[in-house]
């Protein structure tokens, strides 16, 4: 085999994840009353189009979470040697984007290097901005550059266009044929919006996307699209690789709390009396703890325990993943407890309703009542939980990056972007596109994931009708 | 009402001891003396002499809660435990790495802190609850909900964004502030203006929409339909008895934090070099400093029982309804 499949522990967490999302989904799929509230988030356009660009992400987070070892070219057949450089199936699929490393700092789109250099030109050595050794190679005259650029823009647009296009076509060739219609009544429907799913900002979002992704494929082939960071590695790389860091924080964290808060939370609203207590009594030490700290003080005491033990990590990788789990594990330590609180309460109005008492008298059992009585009626808050502490999560860790407890400095994330890039800014001219690109990319995460989440909360809580 | 507050302070009591026994042990059990001084000293110079000695010059030499070799009282007094945890119950916290006084430290960094976080907690509070309202007065119109989308949008971006844009920006490229620093007295004014300014755009999105929702949801309150029928106009009802009756769940949630703003924020503190209680933390975090880390874990958690305290109080003297047992 040319490589060797390496699973670090988050992507063994985050297959599980994935699998238990699909099998919910299956399970909700044959329940009615549970499709009716989904159903209502997907004719929300701004939920959807949220959702879509939240897909985007996801794809190439899990796409980022199929590691690999490549073989070493020199080692014999007999014994194969393995680089000691994680990859992943992302990282085979945009392949030169990784490799092409240029100097030192460079602009976006340019095809000069950052800083002036001593270079040999006609014979004679001139201090100048050196070319870049990939951004812009193809290009023999610096005022070629701007024609090239408006080329790569233009036929990316048009490609983009046309696949959307393509796409639309054969959604309306399926959808005439499913609803026995004529093109035009389907075409009409769509555009007034009368198709029962939003239709329009579906299309609108695919095709945004679309010509967005085209675009920038056609420029990355020619140049850096976001410039090249310090040790000039490519900024539109780095983003994309810190999506599955933003990922991961957002969702094995909340998968850390859930547990400890729907436990927690569902027994001391159900039992009461001394449990309610000690259970209370437990949260409020945690939540009167500054967050900041106590995730300040549990990170260093990770990295004692990492660096007494070095030889259990053959790789650096394998380290900085065990930091990062580690790091989900205690943010979600420390935030369960709000949620935990929500369910208490919860729970103290459901235990006291007729058919929870009926239960009881029937002589049914503790667990099964929280199973059977309890558990579902709390879920669509643990949902709306869910959903609303991703963007949090994903905000959070820029935050806790930037204050040196976050995650590896060796690992791509936003806010080892952005701490790393925050000093340049005194420079001249500016560094800003490490910045930019950082800000950027966290913000659309963030974005649709809130408007995601406002759309599930909206559908899922009941007492929200009509006030939005 | 004494008995109440009593009764609450003496329930406080428990609490502090368990922040107390959490950070003892995170603190010197989880993570021995001998890891701190490995961490501090560096992988270079770790040799058995140079950790006894570290250990010696910070006062963690000791048994860790009973020294079985003193005798009387000095077997329970003469350990760290006593020395560097529950002496916290008395203020004292000893010294940092740097050989200062963290108590001293405490008190003159306290004031830039509250510099800072007292007109972005009132300034704040006014903004919101005018944009909330802005959005209320409008909301049945496109510029409600054109108002949450802003709301979303601010919220979105990252707390670091606001702080980057704001100090390249408005102090390096207009150059109308200071980037960073800090002055007492009247001096200090431009200094505080820009992270004031930048605090306050960064709370505004979350906070304003939450008012929002307080707000609609007193606006479809009976009373607000009686305040209509009997002739009303619609800013008279809102400012009369939708703002008022809003401001119940808002200023007595906000009371909660009140004692906190002594604490300063982190990062905001840290950008803009002011020497408050916010960037001592932060730095150290960063230098490892685990007596002021510590130190600074009790503070804090001391300051949000006093908060949640007065949250108590503050709830049945806005609302006579909430009758404290």
């Amino acid at each position: 085999m040319s490589f060797m499949p390496v699973v670090l522990w988050t992507d063994r967490l985050i297959f599980a994840l994935l699998a238990a999302v699909l099998e919910l989904v299956w399970f909700i799929r044959r329940h009615p009353h549970l499709r009716a509230p989904w159903a209502a988030v997907a004719r929300r356009p701004m939920a959807m189009g949220a959702a879509l660009v939240l897909a985007v992400f996801v794809v190439i987070g899990l796409l980022d979470s199929l590691h690999y070892r490549e073989r070493l070219p020199d080692s014999p057949p007999g014994q194969p040697q393995y680089s000691v450089e994680v990859l992943s199936a992302f990282d085979a699929l945009v392949g030169p984007l990784r490799t092409r490393q240029e100097k030192t700092y460079s602009a976006p789109l340019a095809m000069q290097l950052y800083a002036k250099e001593f270079i040999e030109r006609d014979g004679a050595t001139v201090r100048d901005y050196p070319r870049l050794k990939y951004g812009g190679a193809h290009l023999k005259r610096a005022d070629a550059r701007e024609p090239d650029i408006v080329r790569r823009i233009l036929v990316g647009l048009a490609q983009g266009l046309a696949v959307g296009l393509l796409l639309f076509g054969l959604l309306a060739a399926w959808q005439t044929r499913h609803r026995h219609m004529v093109f035009g009544t389907w075409l009409t429907a769509w555009a007034t919006g009368h198709l029962g799913w939003p239709g329009r900002t579906i299309a609108l979002t695919v095709a945004l996307m679309l010509m967005l992704g085209m675009v920038t494929f056609h420029l990355a082939a020619g140049y850096h699209v976001f410039g090249t960071d310090k040790v000039g590695q490519d900024v539109l790389y780095i983003s994309l690789k810190s999506i599955r860091t933003g990922l991961v924080i957002g969702t094995l964290t909340t998968l850390v709390t859930l547990p400890l808060a729907i436990v927690l939370g569902i027994a001391a609203g159900y039992f009461r009396g001394w449990v309610d207590d000690v259970i209370q009594y437990v949260y409020t030490v945690l939540n009167s703890i500054p967050g900041v700290l106590l995730i300040a003080a549990a990170v260093l005491i990770v990295q004692v325990a990492i660096e007494a033990h070095p030889d259990l990590f053959d790789t650096a990788a394998a380290r900085a993943d065990i930091r990062l789990l580690a790091l989900c594990l205690i943010m979600g330590v420390t935030s369960w407890t709000s949620l935990a609180r929500l369910l208490r309460g919860e729970s103290l109005k459901l235990r006291t309703l007729d058919y929870v008492e009926a239960a009881r008298a029937f002589g049914v059992s503790h667990a099964r009542i929280i199973s059977r009585h309890i558990f579902p009626n709390v879920f669509h808050l643990v949902l709306i939980a869910i959903v609303l502490d991703f963007s949090g999560l994903v905000l959070a860790e820029a935050v806790l990056s930037y204050v040196g407890v976050g995650v590896d400095p060796t690992m791509y994330s936003w806010g080892n972007m952005i701490n790393g890039a925050r000093l340049e800014l005194a420079r001249e001219p500016v560094v800003w596109w490490q910045l930019g690109a950082a800000f950027a990319f966290m913000f659309t995460l963030v974005l649709a994931a809130n408007l995601f989440a406002d759309g599930v909360r909206d559908a899922f809580d009941p007492r929200l009708e009509g006030r939005r | 009402m004494f008995a109440y507050i009593l009764r609450r302070l003496l329930y406080a009591i428990p609490i502090l001891i368990g922040v107390n026994l959490l950070t003892f042990a995170l603190f010197f059990v989880v993570n021995t003396p001998d890891d701190m001084a490995r961490l501090q000293l560096g992988a270079k110079h770790v040799t058995p002499d140079a950790i006894e000695r570290w250990k010696v010059e910070h006062g963690y030499d000791k048994p860790l809660l009973l020294d079985s070799k003193a005798t009387g009282s000095a077997q329970f007094t003469d350990t760290i435990f006593f020395r560097h945890s529950a002496a916290m119950f008395a203020f004292q916290f000893g010294k940092g790495d740097d050989g200062r006084d963290i108590a001293n430290e405490i008190r003159t960094r306290m004031w830039p802190s509250l510099a800072i976080a007292l007109p972005v907690f009132v300034i704040g509070l006014l903004v919101n609850i005018t944009f909330a309202l802005l959005m209320v007065f409008f909301r049945t119109t496109y510029l409600d909900l054109w108002g949450v989308v802003l709301c979303v949008v601010l919220m979105s971006v990252s707390g670091l964004f606001y702080i980057i844009a704001g100090q390249y920006f408005i102090a390096k490229l207009w150059d109308l502030l200071p980037i960073s620093g800090y002055a007492g007295g009247i001096n200090g004014f431009k200094f505080v203006l820009l992270p004031v300014l930048v605090s306050v755009a960064a709370g505004l999105g979350s906070g304003a929409r939450w008012y929002r929702t307080i707000f609609l949801e007193e606006i479809g309150k009976d009373y607000v339909r009686t305040a209509r029928a009997k002739g009303l106009g619609e800013v008279r009802v809102l400012f009369r008895h939708v703002l008022k009756n809003g401001m119940i769940p808002i200023l007595t949630g906000a009371v909660v934090v009140l004692p906190l703003l002594f604490m300063g924020s982190l990062i905001t503190e840290s950008f803009f070099g002011i020497p408050g209680l916010g960037s001592y933390t932060i730095d150290a975090i960063q230098a490892q400093d685990f007596a002021v880390v510590r130190a600074m874990v009790f503070l804090g958690s001391f300051l949000y029982i006093v908060g949640l305290i007065l949250t108590d109080i503050s709830y049945s003297w806005v609302d006579p309804r909430v009758r404290l047992q």
